[in-house]
């Protein structure tokens, strides 16, 4: 079975605007203080266009879907 | 020498025999200041040099069967993140971690001020095994001086072919993290960055970069001199060798020592003259380390494998005594808010997460009232969700508090406090001005 989607936070660079639980509540919750907490990383096939919206309107680009075959994770820019 | 004796050394002759002695690393007795290149190489004789593939690949064997593993706190096997770095597809750079931010720890210190030799020959030896030029020394302020006059002394003597670069570590908590430190090295600045990817992938300035402990790195270079055999010569088969301890509180002769991994904690304390007062409990590891009540854990042995029966590891090698008087929740209180001020800032959870933790704590210690479903909640939600492991280390230290001092959290519910003196024995800096 080929792995599906996960869902990754770069907790330096998320401010806590919670646009993402908002759009995906299925998947992500906030925690006492507005911080996002992505229950489990792996994307249900069913939420992957609300997982790829969530993406799209986080103001501070912290959220990401990695497709584990296309994606090598030393590739990325580093933060901060 | 007698038969048994020679049969444990690998067939070296004279300088073997004098690897033998203990303490490996510290000195016989101190006070003597560090140990000058001249008295360094005597006792433990010339750094076996190699070049390419092949020897590479054979010394980073060698430490592979001897099992070293960090001595930084995370205890992740050497050869491992060697090879790793090694096999990197640009030059590698070699980081010697002597920052000790832990304001509770001194066993780097201690090694650096006594045999900073031995340090810079491991990290000489690791820019080698990896095929680095350069190895950067970063070292707390306090043996800055005797860690420069160290390098100074090896470039005299044309001793080595990689380049020694020494420098101060910022004097943060964080700035020892792997991350933090590369960061520190480039630009100054001691942040932690999320990974992926690690350092020893892409590090300082993209490179793979090498990070290891002072400590590590000393018993790295009597490996290379002495063999696997010999290391394992002492400690337990699971965690061979021997391990440097910072003993503080309540123990007759406070102090860095030396010590075979795997005896028993209460052995340890004796190496520090034994306890000075009726203990309490005690914080092993270091601030992220794990409060244990004395007569449980005093005799297990001291390895990861011994102490994780108390939910604890060598951790950092901190050892601190807790005396009976003196409120462990206060103790607690103190530490979590230093922590809580020592977090980067980057990362919500961390900020808000160990900020509230520590003012509930400051509450219950205080007795002005304790929610521990909210305080529980709030390590929960706290635990695992920084970038760095600062937040996680932080939550497992209260929380193993919260077991120990259960008893002492019912009197403070009810305003009684068992402290006789106000709380002290672990040291923390003066808060700094925001």
């Amino acid at each position: 079975m080929i792995a599906g989607a996960r869902l990754r936070l770069n907790p330096i660079a998320c401010d806590g605007r919670g646009l993402c639980a908002e759009v995906l509540p299925e998947m992500i919750t906030l925690d006492d203080w507005g911080f996002p907490i992505i229950r489990d990383a792996d994307v249900p096939p069913g939420l992957l266009d609300e997982a790829a919206e969530a993406v799209r309107l986080c103001p501070r680009l912290a959220l990401r879907l990695d497709h584990p075959s296309t994606t090598p994770a030393a590739s990325r820019p580093r933060a901060g | 020498m007698n038969t048994l004796d020679s049969d444990q050394l690998p067939a070296r002759g004279a300088a073997a025999v004098q690897a033998r002695r203990f303490p490996r690393l510290l000195p016989e007795r101190f006070g003597g200041g560090p140990a000058s290149l001249e008295e360094h190489l005597s006792r433990y004789g010339q750094l076996p040099h190699g070049w390419g593939g092949p020897w590479r690949e054979q010394l980073i064997a060698e430490v592979g069967r001897a099992g070293l593993t960090g001595r930084g706190g995370a205890a992740f096997p050497t050869a491992r993140k060697l090879a790793a770095v090694a096999g990197g597809p640009d030059m590698p750079v070699v980081i010697a971690n002597g920052t000790e931010g832990e304001p509770a720890s001194a066993k780097d210190k201690v090694l650096l001020a006594c045999a900073p030799h031995l340090v810079l020959d491991g990290a000489v030896l690791a820019a080698h095994m990896v095929g680095a030029r350069q190895a950067i020394v970063v070292v707390h302020d306090a043996v800055r001086e005797v860690v420069d006059g160290a390098a100074a002394e090896r470039r005299r003597a044309r001793l080595d072919r990689v380049k020694i670069k020494v420098m101060t570590g910022a004097d943060r908590f964080v700035g020892g993290e792997a991350s933090a430190l590369v960061n520190w090295v480039a630009q100054g600045i001691p942040l932690p960055t999320a990974t992926p990817p690690r350092v020893s992938e892409s590090g300082l300035r993209g490179r793979p970069t090498l990070v290891q402990n002072v400590e590590t790195l000393a018993h790295l270079a009597l490996i290379a001199r002495w063999g696997a055999r010999w290391f394992r010569s002492l400690g337990t088969t699971a965690e061979p060798g021997s391990i440097l301890v910072t003993l503080i509180g309540a123990v007759r002769q406070p102090g860095v020592r030396e010590i075979e991994i795997g005896m028993p904690l209460s052995d340890v304390l004796g190496r520090a003259g034994g306890p000075a007062a009726p203990l309490g409990a005690l914080l092993i590891g270091g601030y992220f380390g794990t409060w244990a009540d004395p007569a449980v854990a005093g005799p297990l042995p001291f390895s990861a494998e011994g102490l994780s029966a108390v939910g604890g590891s060598p951790g950092a090698g901190l050892v601190a005594a807790l005396p009976a008087d003196v409120c462990g929740l206060a103790e607690t209180a103190r530490v979590a808010r230093y922590l809580a001020d020592e977090s980067a800032g980057q990362c919500g959870p961390c900020v808000f997460g160990l900020g509230s933790i520590a003012d509930a704590l400051a509450d219950l210690a205080a007795g002005r009232g304790y929610q521990p479903g909210r305080l529980r909640r709030w390590m929960a939600q706290t635990e695992g969700r920084g970038a760095c492991h600062h937040p996680d280390g932080a939550v497992r230290m209260v929380r193993s508090a919260l077991a120990v001092f259960g008893p002492e959290i019912d009197r403070h519910a009810q305003g009684w406090c068992c402290g006789r003196r106000p709380p002290g024995v672990l040291p923390v800096p003066p808060r700094r001005t925001p």
